[in-house]
């Protein structure tokens, strides 16, 4: 919402700057968008006045001018055709920044002749006129005058955005109420005087449905003369950017914006019986002022007569019934429509009025018939005429209801100490009507004002007190920090979120934040996009539906890099899976993934496989504190980890993580070149930590005696996997196996085909005495035999 | 009688003379060993008379010591020559590179969040988390935006396909906020907790993205105030910024959660480029807050009558940029490894108050 500073001082007796007004107005919570002076840009510039032009010595389209200006008689060279003698234009002298060319004025000389200065156009100045050539001034103007305060261009226009709750801070007059009761000044809005109806209304006005418009005013004024609005009320529209149109809709224009008022004016010449309020019918139409045609829909607000739709109730009104300069009677519409109907009615046609806009958020209820008896007497003034009595259809909606304060509770909630008294001064400046409740109590009884809907109970009030006081008021405490011991403020997910994290990026994985949306195809490929989990009204189309798992937009987002020319990508993401879109269905997953071009090193490194994302798997699992020797290896996993090269590692029936290669299927389907490794740990499925007792650590059990090793070579079948051999061994004899290593993996010559040779070192720990021979020797003889009977394959001789 | 002095004169210059260890070990061996010169004078002591034998066996111990003392230290200088041979033989190139020298980083949103969580947890803040996916009740209705009501078109909401029990369209979640309401219907006041976390609104452009991250923060009790709350906020916001005259401005606004409502804008100065905090006489929006609206505390079963409280909420995004200087928002979410590394932190950098959170 715009405004100009002297149409405020229209209804605040202020002596305050406009930087003064500015900064109380967001002190007490109107949020100034921009203060734009016209005049501040055209600081430099002066009124003068050409004495003579004569043609330039050395150039056929330029003129030499003497002019008279605020510095004297200085020797101008000027290009345009309409410089003449006695002409009164704008004078920039040298050293001025000239806005529309974006250049600033040097002493130099134009063909040979030095020019003092410059004449400037409508266009130089930035000005908004069409004619060519330097300005034409008024002849009555002094030299030397502000060109500024020629133009009418001194006046600072402010831009506010008013909060949803506040429509009454969509008229001047309601901001001037806030300033003054903020103390910046005395508000001065003269009071409505009623003008008696000479005749009463041939034209009559109903409403219909109370909810959607519980109250309509008209009013019929005949013989009014149409035309131009005086200059002034043109000036004033122009100025917040309106286009001034007659005066009859000029006037309504006008105090929609200084009352938050709007009003419509038919012309009753073009009406036929009684202009109603009434909801709309299947089938209605009609043409709106802004030249479209628009379907009435039922539950939608129409303003019709006894033959047509004339228009949308408080949203827009019809091309044929409006008022032109031929309009002789006119009716005047002065009407509450209900704020939820006419919002949606907004939305639904796109018709976001100045009506509209007020209506949406709620008018003042009570200003109905004040509003229409100013718009009377504006009308009178300007067009003259002779008004009907007033006819009022329906009711004024109850004003809102009374609340029961109590003073303190200002102190109690907002922190502010405000004495009783002065409470009831800030409700009362603001409009609000205060009473004691009772002569025992502290409490009092606070009306709110018609135009203050939007306070219902304590807490509006307590703002209401705190925001005039300022909040610059609330006092500043020392913060306050709890003693003693506190449980961890960070839930088990985040903690090991946190850990995973520095663990990846430890091992070189720098960590991204990518969308938690992706396309529906590359959910898709990634074993996601169910209906359920399609955005409705995406952004963007490939952004449609909710990840099942960061690694396509990871995958996409090293492709990427890949083709600005670097393509070591390694990436993780500490971030949610969606699996579903119930509670629970969001998984907290750390997706690592390592697209790698081949090494080139002098030492010959080999090209990353799944080994390496699975030893960093490992650490990070780890540094998890999971508990990784009870982990099993699978692989089986999800169709987009490639088969034979994927393994997931499970605790029971959990899955812990996946890791190894992505099909290159998956990464065919989302533009992503083979091979690409990954891998994906599910934190939520990690076992919860002791949730009581001691923090202790169990002892050290520290063996006296030495450990011994001793190594052994199983020829298998290819399928059997080294997981089973160790596990094999491992339970061979659990109170003296400490460790089993798998070191060796032999197939070729020297093996029959569908065979290999693993081999492990078994590491026997003695806890009480020293290992004889024959202790060592039945321990082998046991790890044989456990292998042998698990894998169904023989000691390799 | 082999003449001592002569001998000793011609075996100590031929231990001298050795220029490897395998011929003082044939010298020594020569000397010493069974069959060995000096070993033979050494037995022919016996024949000899005692007298003799004295002053005789004395002098032929003392020259037997000496050639052996002799024949140790050099043996000990030509081993050490031998090893600097070696290592000089085996010098490398210590320029060379190792294999993929490289240390991974942390996201500045990730960073900054730890910081918060640091800043918060020491004033007594517990983390609460909730699912992106929300229900409307959550993310509006229980929030005082009534179905239906134009506030709700101010947050752009995306909309998923599937509908809660009580046929809504589930949404992501506009704001943290919803887990205010999650927290309030769990647990009981005293309530002091904060919330960061992915938040979703259909807009886009150079300041915008569809997704964004939020902190929140929500203390109910019985007493707190408006100015409580302003405390914590300028304790909070000058341990983020790590500048102790940051200056803040609290103005009122609207929110349909909280009531009063104020926008808090924090000084800083916007003359070089690039925004400054703590110092400048510009303000920037960083913040909403207010008392939490007592239709809040009814939809969440809390009596307003005797419960009260504040709640606040900031970008965590905006939070990063402006005290670590990225200038474009859009980057953050475009895993680019160049703007990654350049604005990433080590993994080692732990946020904490004892060491400076940033």
């Amino acid at each position: 919402m715009k405004f100009t500073l002297s149409w405020l001082k229209e209804h605040l007796a202020t002596d305050a700057s406009i930087d003064a007004i500015v900064e109380t107005m967001t002190m007490t919570g109107l949020e100034v968008e921009s203060v734009e002076n016209a005049g501040e840009k055209l600081k430099a510039f002066t009124v003068a006045r050409i004495i003579s032009a004569a043609k330039h010595p050395n150039a056929d389209k330029l003129q030499v001018c003497q002019v008279e200006t605020a510095l004297g008689n200085l020797e101008i060279v000027c290009g345009a055709p309409n410089a003449r003698a006695g002409l009164v234009t704008a004078f920039a002298p040298i050293g001025t920044y000239i806005p529309g060319s974006g250049i600033t004025l040097e002493p130099k000389p134009v063909r040979g002749v030095v020019s003092n200065g410059m004449l400037c156009s409508g266009a130089e100045l930035e000005l908004d006129t069409d004619a060519d050539g330097i300005l034409e001034l008024d002849a009555d103007l002094k030299v030397g005058t502000p060109l500024a305060e020629a133009l009418g261009l001194n006046d600072p226009v402010v831009d506010i955005e008013v909060t949803p709750n506040r429509p009454d801070w969509l008229g001047v007059a309601g901001i001037a109420r806030d300033l003054a009761a903020a103390g910046v000044g005395k508000q001065t809005t003269k009071p409505i005087l009623p003008i008696p109806g000479r005749f009463p209304s041939p034209t009559k006005v109903a409403t219909d449905d109370a909810q959607a418009c519980p109250m309509f005013a008209g009013r019929l004024i005949r013989g009014v003369k149409n035309g131009p609005s005086p200059a002034w009320l043109q000036q004033r529209l122009r100025a917040v950017g309106l286009r001034p149109r007659n005066a009859l809709v000029d006037i309504t224009n006008f105090l929609s914006l200084d009352r938050a008022r709007p009003l419509h004016v038919y012309d009753a010449a073009k009406l036929k019986g009684t202009v109603r309020a009434r909801l709309g019918r299947e089938g209605e139409s009609f043409k709106a002022l802004d030249g479209n045609v628009y379907n009435v829909m039922p539950d939608m607000c129409v303003i019709a007569d006894d033959e047509k739709v004339l228009g949308l109730g408080g949203v827009m009104g019809g091309e044929e019934s409006g008022c032109s300069e031929t309009t002789v009677d006119v009716l005047v519409e002065s009407a509450y429509f209900d704020p939820t109907r006419t919002h949606a009615t907004g939305r639904a046609t796109g018709i976001i009025s100045d009506a509209q806009y007020r209506f949406a958020r709620g008018v003042d209820s009570g200003f109905v018939v004040p509003g229409l008896e100013l718009a009377t007497r504006m009308i009178l003034d300007l067009c003259g005429g002779e008004p009907s009595d007033i006819i009022v259809a329906g009711e004024e909606p109850a004003p809102p209801p009374a609340i029961t304060f109590d003073p303190d509770r200002v102190r109690q909630l907002a922190g502010i100490d405000v004495k009783a008294t002065r409470v009831r001064a800030v409700l009362k400046d603001l409009g609000f009507e205060t009473s004691a409740e009772g002569q025992s109590s502290k409490r009092i009884i606070v009306q709110p004002p018609t135009w203050r809907r939007d306070v219902e109970g304590s807490a509006d009030l307590v703002e209401e007190v705190a925001r005039i006081e300022g909040f610059d008021k609330l006092p500043s405490l020392a913060p306050p920090r709890a003693a003693g011991f506190r449980p961890p403020p960070a839930s088990v997910g985040e903690s090991r979120t946190r850990l995973a994290r520095r663990a990846v990026a430890s091992l070189g994985y720098y960590e991204a934040i990518t969308w938690s949306f992706c396309s529906r195809a590359q959910a898709q490929a990634f074993g996601g996009g169910s209906e359920e989990m399609l955005v409705s009204n995406p952004i963007a189309s490939d952004l449609d539906c909710m990840r099942p798992t960061a690694l396509p937009q990871l995958l996409a987002a090293a492709q990427a890099n890949a083709n600005r020319g670097f393509d070591d990508a390694r990436l993780f993401e500490a971030g949610p899976a969606y699996a579903n879109t119930n509670e629970g269905g969001q998984q907290r997953t750390v997706t690592a993934i390592w697209h790698a071009s081949p090494p080139r090193h002098w030492r010959a490194a080999p090209q990353p496989d799944i080994f390496d994302v699975k030893r960093d798997l490992m650490i990070v699992l780890e540094a998890l504190g999971a508990p990784v020797a009870s982990l099993q290896t699978a692989s089986d996993a999800p169709a987009h980890w490639r088969p034979g090269r994927t393994g997931a590692l499970k605790l029971g029936p959990k899955v812990i993580a996946y890791y190894g290669e992505i099909h290159p299927r998956a990464l065919k389907a989302i533009g992503v070149e083979a091979p690409a490794l990954a891998f994906e740990i599910f934190l939520d499925a990690l076992p919860a930590p002791r949730a009581k007792g001691s923090r202790a650590k169990p002892p050290l059990e520290k063996l006296e005696l030495q450990p011994l090793t001793r190594d052994f070579a199983f020829v298998v079948d290819d399928g059997v996997s080294a997981q089973d051999v160790v596990r094999a061994a491992f339970g061979a004899d659990k109170q003296l196996i400490s460790d089993v290593a798998l070191f060796d993996v032999y197939r070729g010559e020297r093996m029959n085909p569908g065979k290999k040779s693993l081999a492990i070192e078994v590491t026997l720990q003695p806890r009480d005495k020293t290992l004889t021979d024959a202790d060592i020797e039945a321990a082998s003889a046991k790890i044989v035999t456990a292998v042998v009977k698990a894998t169904g394959g023989t000691l390799r001789g | 009688m082999t003449d001592l002095p002569t001998l000793e004169r011609d075996l100590l210059a031929r231990a001298e003379a050795a220029n490897d260890e395998a011929s003082l070990e044939a010298l020594r061996v020569e000397l010493f060993g069974k069959q060995g010169s000096i070993s033979a004078l050494m037995k022919n002591l016996g024949s000899m008379s005692p007298d003799e034998r004295k002053t005789y066996g004395a002098a032929l111990n003392v020259l037997k010591d000496k050639i052996t003392e002799t024949i140790v230290t050099k043996k000990a200088a030509l081993a050490e020559a031998e090893l600097d041979r070696q290592l000089q033989s085996e010098a490398v190139d210590v320029t060379l590179p190792p294999v993929k020298p490289r240390l991974g980083t942390i996201h500045p949103v990730s960073q900054v969040m730890e910081e918060l969580a640091q800043i918060f947890g020491e004033m007594g803040f517990a983390l609460e988390e909730g699912p992106d996916i929300e229900t409307d009740f959550n993310n509006f209705t229980a929030l005082n935006f009534p179905p239906k009501h134009p506030a709700r078109e101010t947050h752009d909401t995306f909309f998923m396909n599937a509908r809660d029990e009580k046929g809504e369209r589930k949404v992501l979640r506009t704001h943290t906020s919803p887990v205010q309401v999650r927290t309030m219907l769990k647990q009981k006041p005293p309530i002091r907790m904060i919330c960061m976390g992915r938040t979703f609104r259909k807009d886009s452009d150079a300041t915008h993205t569809p997704m964004f991250h939020q902190i929140e923060g929500l203390v109910i009790d019985e007493t707190s105030t408006m100015a409580d709350l302003k405390s914590v906020l300028i304790a909070a916001i000058k341990a983020y910024f790590e500048v102790d005259d940051v200056r803040l401005r609290f103005r009122p606004h609207h929110f349909p959660f909280t009531e009063p409502s104020a926008e808090v804008d924090v000084g800083c100065d916007r003359s070089g480029g690039q925004i400054k905090i703590g110092t400048g006489e510009d303000w920037l929006e960083i913040l909403g807050c207010g008392m939490v609206h007592p239709n809040v505390l009814k939809q969440c079963g809390l009596d307003p009558e005797k419960y009260q409280g504040y709640a606040f909420g900031m970008g965590i995004d905006r939070l990063a940029m402006l005290k670590y200087g990225m200038p474009d928002l859009r980057d953050f979410f475009a895993a680019d490894t160049r703007w990654l590394k350049h604005y990433g932190f080590s993994p080692y950098l732990l946020p904490g108050l004892a060491q400076g959170v940033g």
